[in-house]
């Protein structure tokens, strides 16, 4: 009732700014942005530059077209004229359009060479893709992590979860662990996936690029104000393609040395300064019970398995195997703990997305939904030795 | 008496259903198949797309899972490429083609029945797959891999039955070449004949050399995945990319198969509801053939994101650009046209002039996205959604209709009903706008393509999309009851039907005879051909 009393109150201004003031909805987000960096001002000139000249070419062609059905009709007892060709009519409609492209295609050049200028870079962060998170390592620091889709959205965009995605702040487009990077600085972005094509695409940085297994795509941003962007995966690459999102927060030089000594310091193993996950953690160190393992088990499933390997882990053979009645999901346990943490092929790591007791009540439940009864548990402090 | 057996034979069609259509080598009653098999495949591909509209009509999972809506935009893809648009082009080609240039009928008619009948059995296997494991092609129409590989079942049959549509389009095309070069009545040379046939001409021989490119791809997936190859696995030292260019080889071209012959429908309606010739005949073809070598040589437009050397980039930017040139040309030629004519607003012409104005603006769209360095922007977004959905459904599906009201007497015999006709034309064309030009805004937004949910600021626009699409789609239903109505009776059709109607079709009868033309007709200096005066 809510939605269709908003829907119709918005439809009506919506088809309101169409007819009469489109620019005017800036709000409702109707052009491209101008982004934060240089390259993105320049391709938002660019498109304005196009953008315009459509319109005005548009104008023209629309109003000689209005003009003649007004006027060249039949019911108003003209006679057709009967000419049907002009040479020099049609020379000058093939020159000046061609003078209007070439008046586009300078600057459009200018801008694409800059685009390609990746050389003398301050930052080096390689992207990787996979079915469905982006990997980013920073190549001089030593950090390396990974940044998927937050808990929330994950939670009310699974189908029919009744949940309202309105009151979800930023759905769709927040994750777990954002990419920092720092501001006024180039930032050169080397981009690859490890399984299908990704293409990675924040539209503040002003362009997207694929990421492809196997090769590696390079581009640059210089972001001059600090700030949070949002954008995602922009290749359709599998089930989850639209629940892979790109959150980059730029910092200021020293917020982003202070984060950078931060993760240093987390993967030295540091206790983490950020107190407020803590005490989660602690709580769920110690032994669990078969339920407590089972039920978390089920959520982490449905979360992080479920898309590829399906709700009652048949699969989809022979990309993504089947886990009921698998021989290796029932054998020995290491071995599965082994692969849920590190991967292997199209399975991406989990060890760096979820905590001890999560992958050991996943391992615990595929042990023991599906039909398969192995009828014992993984306690976290086996995942925490396996690590 | 064997005299008149045999008259009686050449007089009409057989009498026996299976004759009449699962045998027939007839222009006419192939035509009539792949026009009502194309419209059936065109709501197909229609239903699929109320899913994926209705699954987008408000942020949130509600109706169907990820991956059946992938499987929703692939097939919807599929069906209306290869299964609507393309098979009705040929059914127009069938029909009018022999009549336009004085032929009794194609010169192949034998294969002519063959190329038909293989699109029911390819359907009914691309179709079939969504009931096997693991569901249809969920992967896009194009077909990229590596995610084209992690398909089950659906993969080899979904390729084998592209190869059969594949063969089935190639077989219609060298029988329109052999028709056209071979068949025209003394006296019609290649420039006098009616532009419709000349953008068929040209269309045919697009189809010839890059159908073949397709099937190439395909069967490169079928072995990288069963045969152990890895043309296309950068871990065997393929490149996943060097598909990209193969596929868009064969893509580009098809996008203009799609409506080159749109542009000969255009061309054939506007000058008789201006009653005054076509402006620049000679012109328009050679805007057609320029069009058709330029659709070689801008493949990469479509993935100027993959990474190309910046000279790679250029290059294929410039040559994308250089199309509106002949785009143009045609566009002022229809104008030209129109201009102190003296127009009526039949049916068919208003989808005429419905066509011209939408598809300048899926034109000029394209040049913005032909701006390479603005495409990586644009690229993968709704914005492209929205541009190459003027360009099929308000250029090549309005053509369609402009041409199916255009031909409808000639074809039944009947007038259709003017009033519903009208009707269809002013909803479709309403909502048709209300669907796809808010996507505009969507993608520059940031909205991108091929996703079944949504950051809710992309709400409104979706949920006005989703309407015009709901609206739009009810709209086409008025089409198909205009047609049974028109196939039923109505008005009586004169041979001319359209007063300022020129060209050898309407010297015929309406409905013509079952042979088209046993003699072929005198062609007079100048009688009834476009872009010669009256
Ligand atoms: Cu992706």
């Amino acid at each position: 009732m809510k939605v269709t009393k908003r829907l119709g109150a918005r439809l009506g201004l919506g088809l309101g700014l169409l007819l009469a003031a489109g620019p005017a909805a800036a709000s409702w987000g109707m052009n491209l942005t101008r982004g934060v960096t240089s390259l993105s001002q320049s391709v938002y000139d660019l498109h304005m530059l196009v953008l315009w000249i459509c319109v005005v070419i548009g104008t023209v062609v629309f109003g000689l077209i209005l003009w003649s059905v007004i006027h060249h009709r039949k019911s108003r007892g003209v006679t057709a004229a009967q000419f049907h060709h002009s040479t020099a009519v049609e020379i000058a409609w093939t020159v000046v359009p061609m003078l209007i492209l070439i008046a586009m295609a300078i600057p459009a050049t200018r801008v694409l060479v800059a685009m390609h200028d990746t050389g003398d870079a301050d930052v080096t962060i390689k992207v990787t893709g996979y079915q469905w998170m982006w990997e980013y390592e920073y190549i001089d620091e030593d950090i390396q992590f990974f940044s998927r889709l937050d808990r929330e959205s994950d939670r009310v965009r699974q189908l029919r979860s009744g949940l309202d995605p309105r009151e979800v702040e930023n759905y769709l487009l927040n994750v777990d662990k954002p990419l920092v990077v720092p501001v006024n600085q180039k930032i050169r972005f080397l981009l690859t996936a490890n399984d299908v094509i990704h293409s990675f695409w924040v539209p503040d940085l002003g362009w997207k690029r694929d990421a492809i297994p196997g090769f590696i795509n390079e581009a640059w941003a210089e972001i001059q104000e600090p700030g949070i962007y949002r954008g995602q995966c922009a290749e359709l690459c599998g089930r989850d393609h639209a629940f892979m999102p790109i959150v980059v927060i730029a910092k200021s030089q020293e917020d982003y040395e202070a984060w950078i000594a931060e993760q240093r310091a987390e993967a030295n193993g540091v206790p983490e300064v950020a107190a407020e996950e803590a005490p989660v953690e602690e709580a769920v160190a110690a032994d669990m019970d078969m339920d407590d393992l089972m039920q978390r088990g089920e959520d982490v499933y449905g979360a992080q398995c479920a898309a590829c390997h399906q709700a009652d882990g048949r699969g989809n053979p022979p990309m993504f195997p089947t886990l009921a009645g698998s021989d290796f999901v029932v054998g020995p346990a290491e071995d599965v703990i082994d692969i849920v943490l590190n991967g292997q092929g199209a399975m991406p790591p989990l060890g760096g997305v979820l905590d001890d007791a999560d992958v050991a009540s996943v391992v615990t439940y595929i042990r023991n939904a599906f039909g398969n009864e192995t009828g014992d548990v993984v306690q976290p402090a086996d995942v925490q030795a396996a690590r | 008496m064997t005299a008149a057996t045999h008259d009686e034979h050449h007089a009409g069609p057989p009498s026996s259903f299976l004759d009449r259509w699962l045998f027939t080598t007839n222009h006419k009653d192939i035509g009539t198949l792949y026009l009502l098999f194309a419209l059936l495949m065109f709501f197909v591909g229609g239903a699929m797309a109320m899913v994926i509209r209705a699954e987008l009509f408000q942020p949130g999972m509600q109706l169907v899972d990820p991956y059946f809506f992938n499987q929703m935009t692939t097939m919807h893809a599929l069906v209306m490429i290869f299964g609507a648009v393309m098979p009705a082009f040929v059914g127009l080609a069938n029909w009018m083609i022999p009549i336009q240039i004085g032929a009794p009928d194609m010169a192949l008619p034998r294969m002519n029945n063959w190329s038909f009948w293989i699109l029911p059995f390819a359907f009914a296997i691309m179709l079939a797959t969504f009931l096997m494991p693991g569901g249809a092609l969920a992967g896009g129409w194009t077909m990229y891999p590596p995610l084209m590989l992690q398909h089950g079942m659906a993969f080899p049959f979904a390729i084998f039955a592209i190869h059969l549509l594949g063969i089935s389009s190639i077989m219609g095309a060298i029988n329109v070449v052999a028709t056209i070069l071979n068949m025209r009545a003394p006296g019609m040379t290649l420039m006098k004949m009616p532009l419709f046939v000349w953008t068929w001409l040209i269309t045919a021989y697009l189809i010839i050399a890059v159908m073949p490119v397709l099937a190439g791809a395909i069967t490169m997936l079928l072995t990288d995945q069963y045969f152990g190859t890895s043309f296309f696995s950068a871990a065997g030292g393929g490149d996943p990319v060097m598909y990209q260019h193969i596929f868009w080889f064969f893509g580009h071209p098809e996008v203009y198969i799609m409506i080159l012959p749109a542009f000969g429908i255009v061309s054939a309606i506007i000058p008789t509801f201006a009653r005054k010739p076509l402006f620049g005949y000679s012109s328009m073809v050679y805007a057609v053939a320029s069009i058709a070598f330029l659709s070689f040589i801008v493949w990469a437009h479509h993935m100027f994101t993959v990474g190309m050397p910046l000279a790679g980039e250029l290059f294929f930017m410039y040559a994308t650009m250089l199309i509106a040139v002949p785009t143009g040309v045609k566009v002022f030629n229809w104008i030209a046209t129109m201009w102190r004519g003296a127009m009526t607003f039949e049916t068919p012409m208003l989808f005429a002039i419905g066509f011209v104005i939408l598809f300048t603006i899926g034109g000029l769209s394209g040049i913005m996205l032909a701006i390479a360095p603005a495409d990586y922007q644009y690229h993968d977004t709704y914005f492209v959604v929205a541009h190459f959905h003027y360009v099929l459904v308000t250029g090549a599906v309005f053509s369609l209709f402009a041409a199916a009201y255009y031909w409808l007497p000639k074809w039944t015999g009947h007038m259709y009903d003017e009033r519903l006709g009208k009707w269809h034309f002013w909803l479709s064309v309403i909502t048709v706008n209300v669907l796809f030009f808010p996507q505009h805004f969507l993608g520059l937004a940031g909205m991108p393509r091929r996703i079944p949910d949504y950051a809710v600021q992309f709400t409104e626009f979706n949920m006005i999309s989703s309407i015009g699409g709901f609206a739009f789609g009810l709209s086409q239903l008025i089409f198909v009851w205009v047609v049974i109505k028109c196939i039923r009776g109505g008005e009586k059709a004169t041979d001319q039907v359209w007063e300022g109607a020129r060209g050898l079709e309407w010297t015929l009868s309406s409905p013509p005879p079952y042979h088209s033309f046993t003699t072929p007709p005198k062609i007079e200096s100048s009688a009834g051909l476009e872009g010669s005066p009256r």
